[in-house]
């Protein structure tokens, strides 16, 4: 059995992953991010807070989420033993709601009464929405304009659960201009909103904070996988957007030096075609939304608009903590096509009976071309982060089939 | 003594209040930016604050937002702002700039590049929303040693300690967001804002210019009872907005004018 090394205790106490992350916000947010930081630090290590985050999960969200060897699969592909961590088995459909349980948790302790969110898909403003219900919160979801048009069953589904859904017009009306409004909300009303950020980015404590709220998948990997195996897989995989399940699952095997963790990046139509959102494959660092990491830009440093097939992979920067495990070698970063995940979207469809989220695929993908140069033994374990049914509009239409 | 400090020490002996008005380089064109400059100092502008275009101003409200997309769209860059200080210079060798903009472009030309090329072309102050003081203690110190003032943000948030903070690594004047909220949001409590600016001049030690919710004279006026400097910026793309180009720079130095008027009437001694 491999040693844990558990020497990386990063962020410092000024939220820095090495050269990364800290907190790049105006004067206005300062103390808000302030009281944030102190309140989470203190529910960090409080026995009563973790119980009930604990007790939340279990009975409200399903966990733990079981691990799944896809026999099928991996015999198909001739390889390596593929496993699929099953976060797409989560109440709402993806990881996304693990952290909006423990964001909302912590804004009731604040006593916020209002919380607010951006999302791209409308994945995490489905599940913001569906904990603001749970818990009596007045919620507010921006999400761009045009994402708006792309994914009106989601946006449907918010109003349903009661919150407000604000279509942003400005820039280029996708997930970065919705999150550059709900900063504006913040600033706005921050004594009695709480800002609760879907993904391991933005000002210190949120990479943190979102991450320790996603560990929660990783944790239950390390138990399962060797109950499956007698064994830690050999590579973890897993698709990077923003990177919260990434984070979520990697972060647990940071100490395990014998498990490779990938980070899968959306590369569009190719990340020599300019038309992508693989930031950490082919952008430089620079400060964005409150922390410094790997921005797609040009040269002026303007950010500038991403393209993938899945819209929650579509977002120009990452979470400073993948910037720095790339940096340090600890996780590797590779591309994966829309073509290439939308064949491996189809393939668990029909191999395996589970209809993969976009963004998952992107995962899967990398899975499908590493497992053939693989001898039979090894294990592959890779994050499901979410469920495919919101994509049904998406992929059907890329088959030219109209509903 | 800095330009900015220089200016400030001026105005002081004459007893009278800084006009800072705020305009977005390169809106709505890079052509537009020089004669709206000249109408700014013409109507009786003793600093102007250079906005340089970000596509992400999270900070900003909708109004400099549009103004920042005008301008992107038209072309404009953090390099092409620099040239714009350059030309300015040549005609009017006193009044000081301070570039207000966001932190990405300058880490995209360089910090050191950035700070030797503002100096050459002529810039007294720069303002980066979003580095905060401890986040950007090298960099002030950079600028200080190019002879440039970091101009920091306070905000009726801002505790007694970061009050010390920026009066430690700022320099020229502080910026005092007088609400929480977006450039160009409406409301302004007077009252509060007059109730926070002597602890504010006491704890930083270098004037304090007040801006956010300033939309006229008689607005301006009243923060003029109260602080060292009026900044006024939303308002200013708004005319702009609604005059076209051509007639941009008459109807600017107007509303500069107005204001200046204005100021230049309160009693001496106010504060």
């Amino acid at each position: 059995m491999q040693m844990a090394d558990a020497s990386y205790t990063l962020p410092d106490e000024k939220g820095h992953f090495g050269p990364y992350g800290g907190i790049f916000v105006a004067e206005t947010l300062i103390p808000a991010l302030e009281e944030l930081r102190l309140a989470y630090e203190a529910c960090r290590v409080d026995p009563a807070f973790q119980a009930e985050f604990e007790y939340e999960l279990k009975h409200y969200v399903g966990r733990p989420s079981p691990v799944y060897h896809a026999a099928r699969w991996s015999r198909e592909l001739g390889g390596a033993q593929i496993y699929l961590k099953r976060e797409d088995l989560n109440h709402t459909g993806a990881h996304k709601v693990n952290n909006c349980i423990g964001q909302a948790m912590l804004a009731r302790r604040m006593g916020k009464p209002r919380v607010i969110a951006e999302t791209g898909a409308g994945q995490h403003g489905v599940a913001t929405a569906t904990v603001a219900a749970r818990y009596g919160m007045e919620c507010v979801v921006y999400m761009g304009s045009e994402d708006v048009r792309r994914q009106a069953a989601n946006v449907y589904r918010m109003k349903l659960l009661g919150a407000e859904v604000v279509p942003v017009e400005s820039g280029s009306k996708t997930l970065k201009d919705a999150l550059n409004e709900a900063m504006r909300d913040w600033v706005t009303h921050i004594a009695d909103t709480f800002y609760i950020i879907g993904t391991v980015a933005g000002p210190h404590p949120y990479p943190q904070m979102v991450r320790d709220f996603q560990c929660v998948i990783g944790r239950e990997c390390i138990e399962q996988v060797p109950e499956l195996t007698g064994r830690q897989p050999d590579y973890v995989i897993a698709c990077v957007g923003g990177g919260s399940n990434a984070m979520g699952i990697f972060h647990p095997y940071i100490p395990y030096p014998d498990v490779r963790l990938i980070g899968v990046e959306a590369a569009g139509d190719g990340l020599d075609t300019g038309r992508h959102a693989a930031s950490l494959s082919a952008g430089k660092p620079g400060v964005l939304h409150g922390n410094r990491t790997y921005l797609l830009q040009n040269e002026d440093g303007q950010i500038i608009e991403t393209h993938s097939i899945s819209a929650g992979l579509d977002y120009p920067g990452v979470g400073p903590e993948h910037a720095w495990l790339k940096d340090s070698g600890r996780a590797e970063y590779v591309g994966v096509t829309d073509d290439e995940a939308l064949q491996a979207f189809h393939d668990l469809c029909r191999l395996e009976g589970i209809i993969p989220a976009l963004e998952s695929s992107h995962a899967l993908a990398h899975a499908a071309r590493l497992a053939p140069t693989l001898p039979n033994d090894r294990i592959i374990l890779v994050n499901l982060s979410g469920r495919g049914d919101k994509d049904m509009h998406t992929v059907a239409e890329k088959s030219g089939i109209q509903f | 003594m800095s330009k900015i400090q220089a200016r400030f020490a001026r105005l002081q002996s004459e007893r009278r209040k800084a006009l800072i008005p705020f305009i977005t380089a390169g809106d709505p064109s890079p052509a537009a930016t020089l004669p709206l400059m000249r109408a700014l100092v013409d109507g009786g502008a003793d600093i102007i604050e250079l906005g340089v275009p970000f596509s992400d101003p999270m900070a900003d409200g909708p109004t400099i937002q549009r103004a920042s997309e005008r301008a992107l769209a038209a072309g404009m860059s953090l390099r092409r702002v620099l040239g714009i200080v350059s030309e300015f210079r040549q005609q009017d060798a006193d009044t000081p700039i301070v570039l207000m903009g966001y932190a990405n472009p300058i880490e995209a030309m360089g910090i050191e590049r950035f700070v030797d090329d503002a100096a050459a072309a002529g810039v007294d102050g720069v303002l980066v929303v979003d580095y905060p003081p401890q986040e950007s203690e090298a960099f002030a110190a950079r600028l200080k040693a190019a002879a440039i003032d970091p101009i920091f943000l306070l905000a009726p948030t801002s505790t007694e300690q970061r009050m010390r903070d920026v009066g430690r690594f700022g320099s020229g004047y502080i910026y005092y967001v007088s609400l929480t909220g977006v450039t160009g949001a409406g409301h302004l409590d007077h009252g509060q804002v007059a109730a926070r600016i002597p602890a504010i001049r006491e704890a930083v030690g270098m004037p304090v210019g007040v801006g956010f919710g300033i939309r006229d004279a008689a607005s301006a006026k009243r923060i003029g009872e109260i602080a060292d400097a009026v900044v006024i910026g939303s308002r200013i793309i708004e005319e702009i907005e609604r005059a076209g180009e051509a007639d941009a720079p008459v109807r600017v130095r107007a509303l500069i004018g107005d204001i200046r008027e204005a100021l230049d009437s309160l009693p001496q001694g106010t504060a």
